[in-house]
């Protein structure tokens, strides 16, 4: 598949063809990546998740409860998409609004990891990251509010990363958790990432947390070259399989080997990055989820009376998941609860970024598994509880709002197995150099 | 048993920004349900909320007008809870952290001026309104996320009559501050009363109750009235503890009673937390020096009425309790007439014009400068105390200028001493008998030539100067 890199120099009859080719691909397809081929705009063809807002198209979240809602508007990221000559096209498959790490929980089926279609793509951008691995997307935005843009990206091979809390606009993002969801790229390699980082990122008066500071951008001063200090952090690397520790040591030789400085630094036990993330996700959820009610747009239950009409829509038009998390969400706000969990939570959350700040005073950037295995099965987790566990490693990354990219390095048995590097915060530049220098040593090695 | 009254007042004031609280939307009239909408305030997925700064200096100018404090930083709060008015499921409102906190105002009671405390007032967004018709109801989101300031007094006032007061105290200064039209019927001041009652002497608070739906002063004063006679009644029959209870009770205004609206076993919890889609806001700098350069407020205002007028208190307090009346006054002072007169003249005559026909003063149909004019003219004796009212009379009905009014009805005054003389002596030549009388000492007959010569002028005659003329021919 050609690179965005390459494909921004094409012409319109061009690109024609590569839209062409690229909609065969998808109907001869049977991974579903896609919920629907949503187009209509020219420009270089570019998936986008189905939690973004395309003036014209049917964004549904991946919920029954959006079903035939259609967006009056473009998100911020689209209009700027738009406005540097690439074009929506095609509406990726994820977990419903974004509450999944494996996209098994879509109205809308689930998706095949092109890798290996017993196994998941990861999630919750699970379609954005099959599409790209499976060449039926040049690019795609992901949103990452747990690692949903990381994790998919490892699972499948690709590279995908997530911006500065406040780097990217939130506006049009249909909210997950707010003060943890950034929309990012999901893209073939280093390079494309940063150039399409460049083009959605910046300030945005629309987004009250859009951070206003200078954004130089990073792909015209991509420098592979340049050494850091790089934390590793051994206390983690115990709990992952023995593919990912492979893979770990593996990054580390050839990182010391390209001449940079390795580093062991210590966090905190992630565990508490679960509590703190799954707490502040949920309670954050179960209030912005609270629009969907069946009063103004999307799916409504026939119902006799008000009371009726909201429990049977929101029963009806929500799935499994998205349920549990807002009770969940709703109990940890309740009055008698609140200061035990969600207080409590947000205390921790202050407590681990402080703890990555600390580190980034001492280090560039800290090297750290995505997830603690490559792609699982298909129904391998048993409980949620199972799931939740295996977002340990891409959660405190979000809890402190620090950018992070996620890029393949090393394969077990055709799986691909991902790593991230993670840096301070506003530090995309460092991000990028020290991905694009690994990437290009992995390179020259195959 | 003797018992004292407790009452604390919640006003939600409608601030007249230009825009809505979160969004760009017009806060304005809109021809057709739904107009005044966006994606932020129709709650659609992805809308974000942006701080209206103006709201935030409005509510900033109100804390300094009560000399509260006002929070460099303050935190937005989500309150949430299910309605199809409000269209994101919860509403963005302050909870820990308000925009000002502990302020003060004083009123004016019988015997003293009192000092209310307030505890807080913070910034929110109003909801849409529901319209139902028949088995058909429907929601019209224009007046979702309109900016509304709650203030929220001390339970400090003991009587209607003080909740009263209050109420108008804080009214006339939104009005000055131009922070709100603040008019109740059309909803943009709206008022909460929580009202218990307590034995004289005790320091405790009892059970309150809040009474909702209370649009007219009138309204508020018989609701507090009937709910502090429900509970001392309750009291004194030993039903206190079963018939109070904490509750929301609604003010049926068409058989002045209130009525349980919903219990505590059933209030809601709201799930109060810091909304993730706002930063704590940080007024900057330059916002404190705008907003403290407040106008002139009423307290303020009566003051220097008395001082620079010398009218008394009661009127000065009357005409600065509502600046439109306060704005009218100094208007009419401004062509240069006697300060006690323009009072006599609004606070009277035109007063009661307008309560008769059921005006308020900014519907005036006589603007400030021909009320003051009609004034000149008696100053200047162009016509009668008496045959002004007439002339008042005649200008409330028609659009005419004061001297056109004057010259129609005919009622200018004759000054001139030479036509007065004429009529005079016409008069008492034609009553030698009387005039005879009168010189042999029956003195009380001066007042019946004075009438008689008013009576041939058709009452026009400047009376001093019959008077003074009458005097001279009667030696």
């Amino acid at each position: 598949m050609i690179t965005l890199k390459e494909a921004m120099k094409l012409n319109k009859e061009e690109l024609k063809e590569i839209v062409s080719d690229i909609k065969t691909r998808v109907q001869k397809s049977d991974i579903n990546a896609y919920i629907s081929l949503d187009e209509g705009f020219e420009g270089v063809p570019v998936a986008i998740k189905d939690n973004i807002q395309v003036k014209g198209w049917n964004v549904t979240c991946g919920s029954k409860i959006l079903q035939g809602y259609v967006a009056p508007y473009d998100a911020t990221v689209i209009v700027k998409m738009k406005e540097a000559g690439l074009a929506p096209f095609g509406r990726t498959n994820m977990d419903e609004f974004a509450m999944g790490s494996s996209t098994e929980t879509s109205y809308y089926g689930k998706t095949l990891n092109p890798k290996d279609k017993s196994r998941v793509p990861g999630g919750s951008s699970g379609g954005s990251a099959a599409a790209v691995a499976a060449k039926e997307a040049i690019a795609a935005l992901g949103s990452d509010t747990g690692g949903s843009i990381r994790q998919p990206a490892a699972f499948c091979g690709i590279v995908g990363m997530k911006p500065t809390y406040g780097r990217v606009s939130r506006y049009g993002l249909a909210a997950y958790g707010s003060s943890l969801d950034q929309i990012g790229p999901m893209t073939q390699n280093v390079e494309d990432a940063a150039i399409l980082y460049d083009i959605i990122s910046g300030y945005d008066p629309k987004d009250s947390t859009s951070a206003r500071i200078e954004n130089p951008g990073v792909s015209k001063s991509l420098n592979p070259d340049r050494k850091f200090k790089i934390g590793i952090v051994p206390s983690y690397i115990k709990d992952a399989s023995s593919e990912v520790q492979k893979a770990y040591d593996k990054a580390i030789s050839i990182l010391q080997k390209e001449g940079h400085t390795i580093k062991e630094v210590s966090l905190m036990d992630a565990r508490y990055d679960i509590a703190s993330y799954y707490i502040t996700a949920m309670a954050e959820a179960s209030t912005n989820l609270s629009r969907y009610d069946g009063v103004r747009y999307g799916f409504r239950a026939e119902s006799e009376n008000l009371k009726q009409m909201y429990k049977k829509t929101r029963s009806e038009g929500f799935g499994e998941e998205v349920k549990r998390r807002i009770l969940l969400g709703t109990f940890v706000l309740s009055s008698g609860y609140y200061d035990a969990y969600y207080i409590k939570a947000q205390k921790l959350r202050n407590l681990i970024k402080s703890e990555y700040e600390k580190v980034f005073s001492k280090v560039d950037l800290i090297l750290s598994p995505v997830a603690p295995t490559v792609a699982f099965e298909f129904g391998s987790k048993k409980t949620p509880l199972e799931m939740y566990l295996s977002d340990v490693y891409t959660i405190g990354v979000n809890l402190s709002g620090l950018p992070a990219i996620s890029l393949p390095v090393d394969e077990h048995q055709g799986l691909p197995v991902g790593l991230q590097f993670i840096a301070g915060a506003f530090e995309e530049q460092k991000l990028f150099d020290a991905a694009l220098g690994l990437e290009r040593a992995l390179d020259s090695q195959n | 048993m003797e018992f004292e009254v407790v009452i604390g007042l919640e006003v939600h004031v409608q601030l007249n920004t230009k825009t809505k609280m979160f969004c760009s939307c017009p806060t304005s009239f809109a021809q057709r349900q739904n107009i005044n909408t966006c994606p932020t305030c129709l709650a659609l997925p992805g809308a974000l909320p942006v701080v209206n700064s103006e709201a935030v200096k409005k509510a900033m100018m109100f804390g300094y007008a009560i000399n509260a404090k006002i929070n460099e930083r303050s935190v937005f709060n989500r309150k949430n809870y299910f309605y199809p008015d409000l269209p994101k499921g919860y509403q963005i409102s302050q909870f820990e952290i308000p925009i000002v906190e502990n302020g003060y105002l004083f009123i004016d009671t019988q015997e003293e001026k009192r000092k209310i405390g307030i505890t807080r007032a913070h910034l929110e967004e109003d909801a849409g309104k529901n319209i139902h018709e028949g088995a058909v109801s429907k929601v019209d989101l224009n007046r979702a996320g309109t900016p509304l300031l709650e203030i929220v007094s001390e339970p400090d006032i003991r009587s209607s009559d003080e909740a009263v007061a209050y109420l108008k105290k804080l009214h006339a200064i939104v009005r000055y501050l131009d922070i709100s039209d603040a008019n109740m019927q059309e909803g943009s001041f709206r008022c909460d009363a929580n009202v218990s009652i307590r034995p004289k002497g005790d320091d405790r608070l009892y059970t309150r109750v809040e009474i909702k739906n209370l649009n007219s002063f009138r309204f508020i004063q018989k609701a507090i009235d009937y709910e502090v006679q429900r509970h001392i009644e309750a009291w004194e029959e030993g039903v206190y503890e079963s018939e109070v209870v904490q509750e929301t009770r609604l003010f049926d205004a068409d058989r002045g009673v209130t009525k349980s609206m919903r219990g505590k076993e059933e209030s809601a919890d709201y799930r109060y937390f810091p909304d993730p889609d706002l930063l704590p806001v940080v007024i900057p700098q330059e916002f404190f020096e705008e907003a403290s350069k407040i106008p002139e407020l009423p307290d303020e205002k009566e003051e220097r009425f008395i001082k620079e007028y010398g009218i008394g208190r009661y009127n000065a307090a009357l005409i600065a309790g509502s600046k439109e009346m306060a704005d009218f006054f100094e208007k009419m002072l401004s062509y240069g007439i006697d300060a006690k007169n323009a009072v006599s003249w609004l606070t009277v005559e035109l007063a009661a014009r307008l309560n008769k026909s059921g005006k308020d003063i900014v519907d005036s149909p006589v603007c400030a400068e021909r009320l003051a004019k009609l004034v000149q003219r008696i100053e200047d004796k162009t016509i009668s105390n008496k045959a002004a009212k007439d002339v008042l009379d005649y200008l409330f009905e028609h659009e005419a200028e004061v001297d056109e009014a004057i010259e129609k009805l005919g009622l200018k005054q004759i000054s001139d001493a030479g036509a007065i003389a004429a009529i005079i002596d016409e008069i008492l030549s034609a009553n030698e008998d009387k005039v005879a009388e009168y010189k042999n000492g029956k003195e009380k007959l001066f007042g019946f030539f004075v009438g008689q010569v008013m009576k041939a002028s058709k009452g026009k005659a400047d009376p001093q100067l019959v008077n003074r003329l009458l005097k001279e021919r009667l030696g």
